[in-house]
Parts: structure tokens; sequence; C-alpha cells
């Protein structure tokens, strides 16, 4: 079981800017993240895009403002959970809520933020009739462990950088590698298209182009799929079927947790201290809506900070809190570092 | 101040909409539509990146063509007809006054 002071959902720019408000106020912070990485949009969508409306950051990449973020917040020393999903929060006693992932692991906090933004990222299915019939049986979306394709015929369908990687990755290790699209341009790094086209040249894969799988066909495992090349159907012989159209984001288990949604985002009591209608429970960052809603990064950064002083207020009852520039009293980390404005010197000149 | 100019939307529901939409705001037919508050996601908030902006043109206006960023997104995208177009790399402009467009299916 983990325990924290608040958990956040959701490591994002906002959900990473809420450890360095909540440090300030000596809270401890945990992450959940469904992706593999914190960052959110930022590392998932648009890592090499520049954004130009963070303040007094002319330009910066959206990769480059999560790796500064990640500097800012590790003197708070937070944790994370990363590569699960949060699926259920539920009241563990009259002080703490338990949320717990996909993978079973626990966290019990007296504060949870959600900051899960548009939502956790899923795959995108393409529209075949049976295909969820068939996950897990030979349909799978995401690569977990190459090896299970060792001497395996797999068919994989895309036309960006995953689907291209995989081609090169999986020729090594399977017995063959069908790779189809709807065109015959590719989206991805030159080098991987040049390396497929090598493969093909030589052999080692079958490039399918322009042509889309169709249909499945199996009784309860996958054995073939029929793929529409040039408008003839043809019939492949597979073990393995692996659509790789890049991940789209979804609310997710998020609606299900008796919080009052609205226009797919949670209700929040109009940008006060950014609660949702169960006390204790705060929704930072895209993932909010009240009158006036910006879904914006700098938005995301001035809610954190107001939630902080509200979740100090809810686990500090007792405590006052007075608002410290930072100039003025430094940031002091959990690791026991400090940073703080060199002092005046005072001497005097004779 | 220039006119607007009339989109007529037909949502997934198949009931359509007489959108008004400014074309002096650099506005594209996906801004247009959750302007309106219509169930567009934007996801990628433009960049030819997500496809949750799918729509299929239905008058014979002549719109820019598909730029090859466009092209590579709907060739991944789902249910893509040849009336296929992705609303946010469609600008407002006099040309398009009129038009009648149809969202294509949420994925
Ligand atoms: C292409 C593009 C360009 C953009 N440009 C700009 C710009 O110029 N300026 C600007 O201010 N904004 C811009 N944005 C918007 C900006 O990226 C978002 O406002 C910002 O990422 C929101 O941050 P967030 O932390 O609230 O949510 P997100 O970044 O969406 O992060 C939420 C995280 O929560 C996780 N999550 C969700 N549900 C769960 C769950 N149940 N369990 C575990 N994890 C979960 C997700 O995996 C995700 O990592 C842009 C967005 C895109 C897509
Ligand atoms: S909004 Fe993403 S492709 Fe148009």
């Amino acid at each position: 079981m983990i325990k924290t002071d608040i958990l956040i959902i959701g490591a994002g720019p906002t959900g990473l800017f809420a450890v360095f408000e909540a440090g300030l106020l000596k809270l401890k912070c945990h992450l959940i993240d469904s992706l593999p990485m914190p960052g959110g949009q930022c590392a998932e969508i648009y890592p090499k895009k520049p954004i130009y409306d963070i303040p007094s950051h002319p330009e910066i990449l959206a990769g480059d403002l999560v790796k500064n973020l990640k500097k800012q917040i590790a003197p708070f020393q937070p944790t994370y959970t990363l590569g699960e999903s949060a699926i259920s929060l539920v009241k563990a006693d009259d002080n703490n809520f338990l949320v717990t992932t996909n993978k079973g692991t626990q966290h019990l906090a007296p504060v949870v933020v959600i900051a899960g933004g548009l939502g956790t990222f899923e795959p995108r299915k393409p529209p075949i009739e049976g295909l969820e019939n068939f996950e897990g049986k030979g349909v799978n979306y995401i690569i977990k462990d190459p090896e299970v394709y060792h001497n395996k015929k797999v068919i994989i369908a895309g036309g960006g950088d995953s689907a291209l990687d995989w081609t090169i990755f999986l020729e090594n290790i399977a017995a063959s590698v069908t790779l189809i699209h709807r065109r015959n341009e590719f989206r991805g790094a030159l080098d991987s298209v040049e390396k497929v086209q090598q493969l093909k040249n030589k052999g080692l894969i079958q490039l399918l182009t322009p042509a889309e799988v169709i249909a499945l066909e199996g009784d309860d495992f996958l054995d073939s799929v029929i793929v529409n090349h040039l408008g003839d159907s043809k019939s492949i012989e597979c073990d393995s079927f692996i659509p790789l159209f890049g991940l789209t984001p979804k609310l997710g288990p998020i609606a299900n947790w008796g919080l009052e949604i609205k226009k797919n985002a949670i209700l929040v009591d109009n940008s006060l201290d950014y609660q949702t209608n169960i006390p204790g429970i705060y929704a930072i960052g895209d993932v909010n809506t009240y009158p006036g809603k910006l879904k914006l990064i700098l938005c995301g950064f001035h809610e954190a900070t107001l939630m902080c002083q509200s979740a100090f207020k809810r686990i500090h009852p007792d405590r006052k809190n007075v608002l410290k520039y930072t100039t003025v009293s430094g940031v002091a980390g959990f690791d026991g570092s400090l940073k703080e404005a060199s002092k005046s010197f005072i001497k005097a000149i004779k | 101040m220039l006119k607007d100019i009339t989109i007529h939307l037909i949502d997934r529901e198949g009931i359509s909409h007489t959108l008004s939409a400014p074309l002096d705001m650099q506005l594209n037919l996906m801004e247009i539509c959750k302007a309106h508050e219509l169930p567009v996601e934007g996801t990628c908030g433009g960049m030819a990146m997500c496809a949750s902006c799918q729509c299929y043109i239905e008058s014979s206006h002549s719109i820019l063509e598909r730029s090859a960023d466009e092209e590579a997104m709907l060739s991944e995208a789902f249910y893509v007809k040849d009336n296929s177009r992705l609303g946010c790399q469609i600008q407002m402009s006099n040309a398009i006054d009129g038009l009648i467009v149809r969202l294509a299916p949420s994925e």
C-alpha cells in the first residue's frame, strides 16, 4: 500500500506542477499515470513541437517543458506509479481515499487530485467487425513482450513510426512480417522508412500498399485476415494482427467515480479551489470544467496552486498557512537541499 | 468588417445546423464546430494529427486540396471516403460560403 499526503492521478504538466506547490507547503505527493513516462499530452502527443504561451518562455518545446518541470519538482522527491491506470476511487475511512490501479496497486491518501487531462491514452482501434472478439486471441494493439511473436506469422497495420519500428524489430523474431497500409507513403523517421524499404527489397518482409485489413477470420483464435489490396480481396494466414494507429485519450474510469461530469470533464466548484462534489477530491487542468474554463497549461498551473492551499487546510485543519514568496523563503527540498536568494552583504565603508 | 459566411453542418444524428462563420478570425471548420458546441473533439488542436475533426464534404465547392500532412493523417483515419477532409485544415473563406458538410463517425 502506497501512502502519501496528496495522491495525483495524471502526471501531465498540471499534475507535475502540483507537486511543486504542495512541496512548498511540506506536503508529499505520489503520481499515477497510465503512460510509461510523465508529461501527459506534452510527452505523448507533441514533445517536439514548440509552445509559445508559457509565461516567460517566448518559445519552449513541449518535451523541454516536461523536462524542466521534472527538474523543478525533483527536490520534493515525488514518487510514481507509471504504466498503470487508476480504475477505482473509494472512501477508505473518514479521512482517506483508496485508489486502485488496473494492476492492483493500492494508494491511500487524505487528498486525491485528479489531473487526468483528456483521460487515459487508449489505442485507436480500426472499425473491423468482430475485432474485439479477437483481442488477446491474436489481436493486440500494444506490444508488451516481443518474444511472444517468436516464429509467428505477424501482420502489422499502420503508416506511422510505431508500425515502421515494430516491422523492423519483429522481422528478426517472427516467422514472417507483413506490413499493410492504405497508402504507399509512410509518415515516419526517414531512416525507418528506408530500413523498411531495404527489408522489402531483400524479401525479408511483405509490404502491402495501398491495402487495408477489412475482416478477421478464426473460430476461437485468429487464423487469417482478409485484406483489400487494390480492389481485390484476399485472405492472409496469420497468428497475430497488430493494428498500430496511435493512441487517443478517453476519459475512461474517471467517469464512474461518482463525480459530477459535464461535457466529458469533471465539474468543479467555480474556480474557488477546484474541489469536486466529493470533498477531498480535487480536479485540475484539462480534466475539469467551470464557467470560463480554458484548457491551457498556464491555467492548469494556476489551478494547481490554488488547489494546494485548500488541500493544506484539509490535511492540517488546525494549522495556519501564510503565503510566502520563494524569493524570500527559498525552496527547501525534502532531500535536504536548499535553494535561496543570496543575502545582501552589509559592511561599512570607512 | 467582412460579412460572415454560412456553413451547413450535419451532425452524427443527422441533424442539420446552420452555422455562421466569421472570416476575420482565422478560424477553421473544426474551430467553428467547437465554437457552436458541436461534438467535435479537435484533440490535436488542429495539427492534422488526430482525425477527430474528420468530415465529408457534400456540396460541390472547390476547396484547397489536401496537404501532405492531411493526406497522411487521413490514410490512418477510419471511415474515410473520397470526400473526407479534416475540418481543422479547412480555413473559412468566401469560396466555401454555403458549404454542406457531414461529421464522420467518432472513433
Ligand atoms: C498538439 C497540442 C498542442 C497544444 N498546444 C498548447 C499550447 O500551445 N499552449 C497550451 O497552454 N496548451 C497547449 N495544449 C494543451 C495542453 O497540452 C494541455 O492543456 C495540457 O497538457 C493539460 O495538462 P494536464 O496535466 O491537465 O493533462 P494531460 O497533459 O492530458 O495529462 C493527463 C495525464 O493523466 C493521465 N491519466 C488520465 N486518466 C488516468 C487514469 N485513470 N489513471 C492514470 N493516469 C491517467 C494521462 O495518461 C495523462 O498522462 C496543446 C495540446 C495539444 C494536443
Ligand atoms: S483537430 Fe486533430 S486532425 Fe483536426
